[in-house]
């Protein structure tokens, strides 16, 4: 039994270590430990940054291999389908420890969620894009004229150079993102941001005017 | 690991007097046909009858006295007692009157009335009897039941169900609800091409991203799933829970009675001659899957006209119904942000991918030959039984699914909110907070629905919650936060609270198109299986696993800091151990519930000493963690 406990993963964070009451053998343990080391019980999934939850380092350069890999890993050990025959508390407990998981996971895979959340865990928000657009003019009137563009075309070939702007722009901004986020430079990543929160919705838009030039 | 997964815990552990443990079994309940299965050390095997068939059809017969047929026989009824002979009943689950299909103005079903809950699930008249799609998917399921029963030589009480993927909530809770009617306790609903890709990938070992294209009787999925390394990653679904070769048997039909009103005028159909026009289409349909083309028949009002079709002309026919399944391939495509080409393989599941046209649509599509090594109508059981096999035994392999379509709610103006996309893997919880727009309103009441549309009516109404006991405040001032979530079944769940009293808001559920829980209840009562009897019996089964929790944990924590306690508060504990030890063994379920009781009054003591312990270690900077593995040591080092 204890060389299975070896092998669950464990996300805690590593400076706020608390001690909370085990459940099940009402022994202590640290919060955020998935199982009690004691007596195995699942554990709720208590307060921790996604990253945290997911084992890895707080940055903006995620390996998407290494996430999936340790998303996959704890979530062997904490889906519901692992409770299935499991007391009801267990079974409630698993659910929540699996939504956080997902949660996170989905927060953490994508590009623009990551870069979201980097500036939250920082305090700070990303404004609402149509505040931000406002603030930045070069954004605003590139947005326009792509928008513009984007009305007026009429052939798939027209769509397609715009869609391939907005991938293009797109990975700029992500590589950009990344050593914005590496030299602590919030400002630049919260202006960052918002472009490719633009630039994605401008890539949403193009999809649905192929469909609609096929279509047409 | 293998050995790992033989560990029982001490309330699971099978006794002696139990004999060998209730399987659980796979049940794919389909449209036209159903199929159960069991699995036994990963060996999934299909449950046949005498003469070798697997498929069990979906068609069920009522007697004057309400008693039921199933199966082949009720299908044969068909030809002499169309009245009391009703298929395809799991189009119905969670709808309302007005999804219903006609075929030239009339219903191949006998609709009840629409009467004081015409937005409720329909009603249907078979035999002059009342019924709802559950009930009657519930004497399918006993008979399957039966089929499982027969074969393993005992009761099989559990099972895991499948749905099509795009089933929305409504129906998927219409499915539990009709095997809880069958005495059936679902352990979990699986989608089919989850279900399929699970048995197909275990099968064949692959690896990598495989389509699954599932065009059954009624419903229509495509799901893309990721397969790696006993992981099943659904990246996206899509689909039409109403697309299926029913239609195609629609769309023949159709065409015969056109040709019928050509020469003879129109004439308005019963519904007992609508069912015959359809499975006259439907036989069309197969033969021409072999066939280049075929005479048939159609009786209407005692006249026979005779009809004949060619391939070409079935294929015309079925084109616009197949090129809606290609162009939800794409779509799905697009959700997954994947083109055709990174696709390594594209499962065939549903017996309409027999169709010659369908097969060549969905090579197009998907540039290569599709697979289909696996009997298309046996591979969703087949999945379903490896994965009541996993739940029950334990397992390494893992499905990671997806909600199928966006849930939101209504907004000003009837707009849809989303609130969870489609595509978010499952279990799945977000919040989101309301605040009251008039001086102490106590109540209100939000619109749930699914779908992907911008406009409420365009997407289905799932349910309208009533909160009240929200604490009188000026507008505005109340924020309530509302929980939805939707569990690894794909059931909807909400919770409210009142955030800045911590009040917690009683939350109403009026399903749309489900059940109620009173009318559930009565459902239960009036059928054969005694439900006091069966909650009894679960709740026993669930005080046993509970007994074993405890236990286990009192065990282990003796072990871990035994050193805490004098001999006699040791022999206490151990004593009522045992106590709950004896009581587990009898069938008496309070005096189980009164020993675990006594067992956690026994232990008060000693946990608060762990407590402190365990404290004291964190203030020295030990982790319990540490102090636990090295405890022994440590109290050596001590001494």
């Amino acid at each position: 039994m204890q060389a299975q406990m070896k092998q669950v993963p464990r996300s805690r964070p590593a400076n706020d270590s608390r001690i909370i009451v085990c459940w099940s053998c009402k022994g202590p343990v640290e919060s955020g430990v998935l199982f009690c080391p004691v007596c195995e019980a699942v554990q709720p999934p208590g307060q921790l940054d996604h990253f945290s939850r997911l084992g890895l380092e707080v940055s903006f350069d995620v390996d998407q291999k290494m996430l999936d890999h340790r998303y996959f890993d704890l979530q062997r050990h904490l889906h519901p389908d692992r409770f299935a025959t499991k007391t009801p508390r267990e079974r409630v407990l698993s659910q929540s420890q699996a939504t956080s998981l997902n949660r996170a996971y989905e927060v953490l895979k994508d590009d623009l969620g990551r870069a979201d959340y980097l500036i939250h865990l920082q305090g700070t928000e990303v404004l609402p894009e149509g505040c931000c657009l406002v603030n930045d003019r070069k954004l605003l009137m590139e947005s326009l004229e792509l928008r513009e563009a984007l009305a007026k075309a009429k052939t798939a070939v027209e769509v397609d150079a715009l869609a391939r702007r907005a991938a293009g722009d797109i990975e700029t901004c992500v590589g950009q993102l990344s050593s914005m986020f590496a030299d602590d430079d919030l400002e630049g990543a919260c202006r960052l941001t918002t472009r490719l929160k633009y630039f994605r919705k401008l890539a949403e838009e193009t999809r649905q005017a192929k469909a609609r030039v096929a279509g047409g | 690991m293998a050995a790992l997964l033989q560990i029982h815990e001490p309330g699971e552990t099978p006794r002696p007097d139990e004999g060998e443990p209730a399987l659980a079994v796979g049940i794919d309940l389909g449209t036209t046909n159903s199929v159960v299965a069991v699995s036994r050390d990963g060996q999934p095997e299909i449950l046949r009858d005498g003469d070798g068939k697997a498929l069990v059809p979906s068609v069920v017969a009522y007697a004057a006295d309400r008693s039921a047929v199933v199966g082949a026989a009720a299908r044969h009824l068909l030809l002499d007692r169309p009245e009391d002979v009703i298929g395809s009943v799991k189009r119905l689950m969670g709808r309302g009157v007005k999804d219903m299909k006609s075929l030239a103005g009339a219903l191949p079903f006998d609709i009840e009335p629409a009467d004081e809950d015409a937005t409720g699930m329909v009603r249907l008249n078979v035999s002059g009897h009342r019924l709802t799609p559950v009930e009657i998917s519930a004497e399918i399921l006993k008979a399957l039941k039966q089929r499982a029963e027969s074969h393993l030589g005992g009761k099989v009480e559990r099972a895991v169900v499948t749905v099509p993927a795009y089933f929305d909530d409504a129906a998927r809770a219409a499915t539990k609800d009709a095997a809880r009617l069958a005495g059936l306790e679902v352990l979990r609903l699986v989608n089919e091409p989850t279900a399929a890709a699970l048995a197909y990938g275990l099968d064949k070992q692959a690896e990598g991203l495989y389509a699954v294209y599932d065009l059954g009787g009624g419903t229509f999925d495509i799901s893309l799933l990721r397969l790696e390394k006993g992981v099943f990653q659904v990246l996206a679904t899509g689909g039409d829970a109403a697309l299926g070769g029913d239609d195609f048997d629609h769309a023949v039909a159709e065409h015969f009675l056109h040709q019928r009103g050509q020469r003879m005028g129109a004439t308005k159909l019963t519904s007992c001659e609508a069912k015959m026009a359809l499975m006259t289409a439907r036989l069309a349909k197969e033969c021409l899957t072999n066939q280049d083309e075929g005479d048939w028949v159609l009786d209407v009002n005692g006249e026979q006209t005779r009809h004949r079709l060619g391939r070409d002309e079935l294929e015309a026919l079925i084109a616009p119904l197949v090129e809606r399944t290609v162009s939800l391939c794409r779509d799905v495509l697009e959700d997954a942000g994947l083109t055709a080409d990174k696709i390594q393989g594209v499962v065939l599941v549903g017996g309409s991918t027999r169709v010659p046209l369908v097969r060549r649509r969905v090579g197009d599509i998907f540039g290569q030959a599709p697979l289909d090594d696996i009997n298309p109508d046996e591979v969703v059981a087949a999945g379903a039984a490896l994965q009541a096999e996993a739940l029950t035994t334990g397992s390494d392999t893992l499905l990671l699914d997806v909600t199928p379509l966006s849930l939101g709610i209504e907004t000003m103006g009837g707009l849809s909110e989303k609130i969870i996309h489609r595509n978010t893997p499952i279990p799945v919880a977000k919040a989101q907070e309301f605040t009251t727009y008039q001086d102490g309103q106590t109540a209100m009441s939000i619109h749930v629905v699914q779908g992907e549309r911008e406009m409420v009516d365009q997407c289905r109404s799932l349910a309208r919650f009533e909160l009240d006991g929200i604490p009188p405040m000026t507008a505005g001032a109340a924020r309530v936060r509302v929980t939805f979530s939707v569990d690894a079944d794909g059931l909807l769940a909400v919770g409210a609270t009142e955030a800045t009293t911590g009040v917690e808001a009683h939350v109403e559920v009026k399903p749309s198109y489900g059940l109620g829980e009173e009318e559930m209840a009565k459902m239960l009562r009036d059928s054969m299986i005694h439900a006091s009897q069966d909650m009894a019996l679960r709740l026993l089964a669930e005080a046993r696993v509970e007994a074993g929790r405890s236990l286990n944990a009192i065990a282990a924590a003796l072990a871990a800091d035994r050193d805490l306690l004098e001999r006699g508060e040791r022999a206490a504990i151990e004593k009522a151990m045992s106590r709950v030890d004896v009581a587990v063994k009898g069938d008496d379920r309070g005096a189980i519930d009164k020993a675990i009781e006594d067992l956690e009054a026994a232990t008060l003591a000693f946990a608060e000493r762990r407590m402190d312990r365990g404290i004291r270690a964190a203030l020295r900077g030990v982790s319990v963690e540490r102090l636990d593995d090295g405890g022994e040591d440590a109290e050596e080092g001590a001494a």
